[in-house]
Order: structure tokens, then C-alpha cells, then sequence
């Protein structure tokens, strides 16, 4: 338990040292969601309607910059094999790494996210759902990411491939997350699709940990 | 028995024994594609509401059918990779990504031919096509993958890694029918209460289906042999087999 709040206090340490690092997701996710909104009509009403989508896949893309970040670093100056090698199981110590990053990336977005979509005219039941969907479906997110970083560790120009990785596992988080929002929208109740979020959460957090850890040893091997 | 199948697991022997099933699995399987097309495209007889054009099946449905099975067969050798650590399973991995996805292309290119007559689009969003569009992502990543490592040992045990996470959406895509009011007919073949398609136009169909499986596996087989030449190229068994290579 020490060494997991270790890791998690480590990492929290190492961006606070590094503000602007952490400041880009936030900020390309803002820039996103504007060039949506200039490059469709002005009150253009399909805007509304596509809000949902350009909420989450803004979200999406802006969690994915940095995750190559989680897993490279450590690997550089050997904390990795620390890590695997420590008493804890390693699965439980890559997913404090990856709770920690959560923390840090995603959080603001999910923070922002509700107001992305208030500006593009969701009215206020679909903000509220739209928070609800990214605080369940971005720990997915995270884990997904966490494990593809893993997979391209040791590879040295990750770059387009983790997307490539990430996106195609996404894709039902990226369905019940507008499912549940246009139900909202339409005055239905939206309880069953935000069920399936949270499914899809304890699935990726009961999992994704352990193929993860995996994934690193097979990358100092 | 199990002596010879560990000695069928070492390179020299899988490359010899995949030299010599190869040739025969290919002419099976294109004997078998070609009774099964003239059966499909010449004996039997025209849908009652499609006409001609159902006989888009005999090339879709085979081909959809490998997209799954090869998903399958390439989840089950990515886990007997990772547990038992055997090069060959590496290989089947690695090899069957390539021939999946074109499979899954195939399964794909020719539903929009049909769609596009039958439903008036090429390309609807529902259940069964966009799992299936997933599914040819994730094989494009296990190819992806691959090519980026340098070592291919990592690269296959990634590419194993990979296609176990991947695994969960093949049953998505088998139920998607059943599960979701999908645009996509449902199951005719396999399901309760036996095929829900005439025998003239079942058999056809079921002789496409294993003359393209026996066609698959003769690709896999031929990319493992590939696979394992480029491993193995500074070993001493393909220095004999290859000598250009060698020197």
C-alpha cells in the first residue's frame, strides 16, 4: 500500500514540477472544440446535435497526447525495471501510475467537458449527462492508453500508433457515452447506457492492469 | 504423440511439414471455391426477392466467416504465445494479422456492393458493419504493431498481447444481429431450429466456406514459412535451405 501511494505521490510531484507539460491537454482540447464550432455555419443547429461527439472526441484525442508520457519516461532512466522488480505486484503499481495520470490529464477535461458543451448550445440536462459520461468512460480511457503505452514503450517513434491502438478499443465507451447524452436530450432516461460505462470500467480496471504489466516486462526483456 | 508434436513445433520440421501441407490445402481450397462459385453462380437458382444479386453471398459470407475464425484462431495463438512461450504460436500470430484483415476488407467491400442495391446505401452505422469496420482496425493495429519493433520476438509478443484485448469484440460482432436491432440480417445458417436457406443454395455456400478456409490456412502457412525464414536467417537451417541469404 506505501509503495502504491509512493508511485501515485511521485508522479503527482513530477508534474507539479512540470505545470506547462500538463497544461497542454487542456488547452489543445479548447482549440479543438473552437476550430469546430468557426469552421461550422454560425448557429448552425447540426452543431448541436453533433455536440456530443465533438465533446468526446476532443476529449479523446487531447487524453491521448500525453500517454505516451506514463510508461517512456520511467523507461529512459530506469525506473521501469525498478518497478517490475519491487515487492508489489506490478499490476497494482502500473495502475496507480495510471489513476495518477488520470488525475492529472484527464480530470481538468472532464472538468471542461460540460462546458464545451454548453457553449456549443447543449442545453443543461445534456452538459450534466455529458459529465457524467466523461467522468466513467476517460478512467477507460486512461487504462486503454496506459495499456497501448505499454504495448510501444520500447518502440521508438510511438507517436501515430497509439491512437491507432486506442481508438478501435474505444469505440463502445465512444457509443453508450453518446447514446447516453442524446437520450437525455430526447427526455428519455439515460441510466442504462451510463451502466454500461461504468461495466466497461470495472472490465478495463480489472484487466487492463495485469495485461499492462505484462506488456512492460515484455518490453525490457 | 506428444513427441511429435514438439518435434513438429521446432522451426526446421514446421517449415518442412507447412512446405509440404501448403500446396495441398491451396488446391483443396480452390477446387473447393470453384465447385462451390459454380454451384453458387451458375445451378442455383435466383432469390425470389433479390434475384441475381444475393449470390454476393458466396464470396461474403465465406469471407466474413474467416474474419471471425481468423480472429479466433489468432486470440487462441497469441494466448498459447504468452503462456508457453512457443515461437511457432509467435508466428501464427504475426502471420494470420495480414490475411484477417484482407479477409475482413473483402467481407466488407463486398456488403457495401450488396447494400448498395438492397438497402440504397453503401454504408449504414449500425451494430454489425461498425463492428466489423472495428474489427478490421484492430487487425490493421496487431499489423501495425508488429511492424514497428524492431526485435520480432517483443514485436509478436505485443502483437499477442494485443489481439487478446482485441478478442472481446468478435463476439461482439457474432451477436451484434441478435443483440441490436441491426440493419444486417440476422443468422441463416447456424441457429436454432437448423438453416433457414434452401440446400441449392446452402451447399454451394458451405463448399465456398471451406474452400476459403482451406485457402486461408494455406496463406497462413505460407507467411508463417516466411515469418520463420526471417527469424531464423542466421540460423543454421536456413543458411542451408538459403544460401543466397547467407552469404
Amino acid at each position: 500500500m506505501r509503495a502504491l501511494a509512493a508511485v501515485f505521490a511521485r508522479e503527482l510531484r513530477l508534474a507539479l514540477r512540470r505545470p506547462a507539460e500538463w497544461a497542454q491537454a487542456p488547452v489543445f482540447y479548447g482549440v479543438v472544440v473552437v476550430l469546430f464550432a468557426l469552421a461550422a455555419a454560425p448557429r448552425d443547429p447540426a452543431l448541436v446535435a453533433l455536440a456530443p461527439s465533438v465533446v468526446w472526441v476532443g476529449a479523446l484525442l487531447a487524453a491521448l497526447l500525453g500517454i505516451e508520457r506514463v510508461f517512456r519516461g520511467d523507461l529512459e532512466d530506469g525506473n521501469l525495471e525498478q518497478l517490475l522488480l519491487a515487492p508489489t505486484p506490478a499490476p497494482l503499481l502500473v495502475a496507480s501510475k495510471i489513476a495518477a495520470h488520470w488525475l492529472l490529464t484527464a480530470l481538468p477535461l472532464v472538468a471542461i467537458g460540460p462546458l464545451v458543451g454548453a457553449a456549443l448550445g447543449l442545453p443543461a440536462n445534456g452538459c450534466k449527462l455529458l459529465f457524467f459520461t466523461l467522468l466513467l468512460g476517460t478512467p477507460t480511457l486512461m487504462l486503454i492508453g496506459g495499456f497501448a503505452g505499454a504495448l510501444t514503450v520500447g518502440v521508438p517513434r510511438a507517436g501515430l500508433l497509439l491512437p491507432i491502438l486506442v481508438l478501435p478499443l474505444m469505440t463502445p465507451v465512444a457509443i453508450f457515452a453518446g447514446g447516453a447524452v442524446r437520450a437525455a436530450l430526447q427526455g428519455l432516461p439515460a441510466a442504462a447506457p451510463l451502466y454500461f460505462l461504468a461495466a466497461l470500467l470495472l472490465l478495463a480496471a480489472t484487466l487492463l492492469p495485469w495485461v499492462a504489466a505484462a506488456a512492460l516486462r515484455n518490453a525490457l526483456e | 504423440m506428444w513427441l511429435w508434436f514438439h518435434r513438429l513445433a521446432s522451426p526446421p520440421s514446421f517449415y518442412r511439414f507447412a512446405g509440404i501441407l501448403a500446396p495441398w490445402l491451396l488446391a483443396i481450397g480452390l477446387t473447393a471455391i470453384a465447385a462451390g462459385f459454380y454451384g453458387g453462380l451458375v445451378l442455383a437458382p435466383a432469390d425470389y426477392q433479390q434475384g441475381d444479386a444475393f449470390r454476393i453471398i458466396y464470396v461474403h459470407v465465406p469471407a466474413a466467416w474467416l474474419s471471425l475464425l481468423g480472429y479466433s484462431a489468432m486470440a487462441v495463438a497469441a494466448f498459447v504465445a504468452l503462456v508457453w512461450r512457443i515461437k511457432l504460436a509467435e508466428a501464427v500470430v504475426v502471420a494470420s494479422a495480414p490475411a484477417g484483415a484482407s479477409f475482413t476488407a473483402l467481407a466488407l467491400a463486398t456488403g457495401m456492393l450488396w447494400g448498395k442495391p438492397m438497402w440504397g446505401a453503401y454504408w449504414v452505422w449500425d451494430a454489425r458493419l461498425t463492428s466489423e469496420l472495428v474489427l478490421l482496425f484492430l487487425y490493421l493495429g496487431v499489423v501495425a504493431l508488429n511492424s514497428a519493433f524492431s526485435d520480432p520476438r517483443a514485436g509478436a509478443r505485443a502483437c499477442a498481447l494485443l489481439a487478446l484485448v482485441g478478442a472481446v469484440n468478435v463476439p461482439i460482432v457474432h451477436y451484434s444481429v441478435v443483440w441490436w436491432n441491426s440493419l444486417h440480417q440476422g443468422a441463416t445458417v447456424f441457429k436454432p431450429g437448423g438453416p433457414s436457406i434452401s440446400p441449392g443454395m446452402l451447399w454451394p455456400l458451405l463448399t465456398a466456406a471451406f474452400g476459403f478456409t482451406m485457402f486461408y490456412a494455406a496463406v497462413v502457412l505460407r507467411r508463417m514459412q516466411n515469418e520463420l525464414l526471417i527469424r531464423e536467417r542466421n540460423s543454421l537451417w536456413v543458411r542451408e535451405l538459403v544460401p543466397v541469404v547467407a552469404a
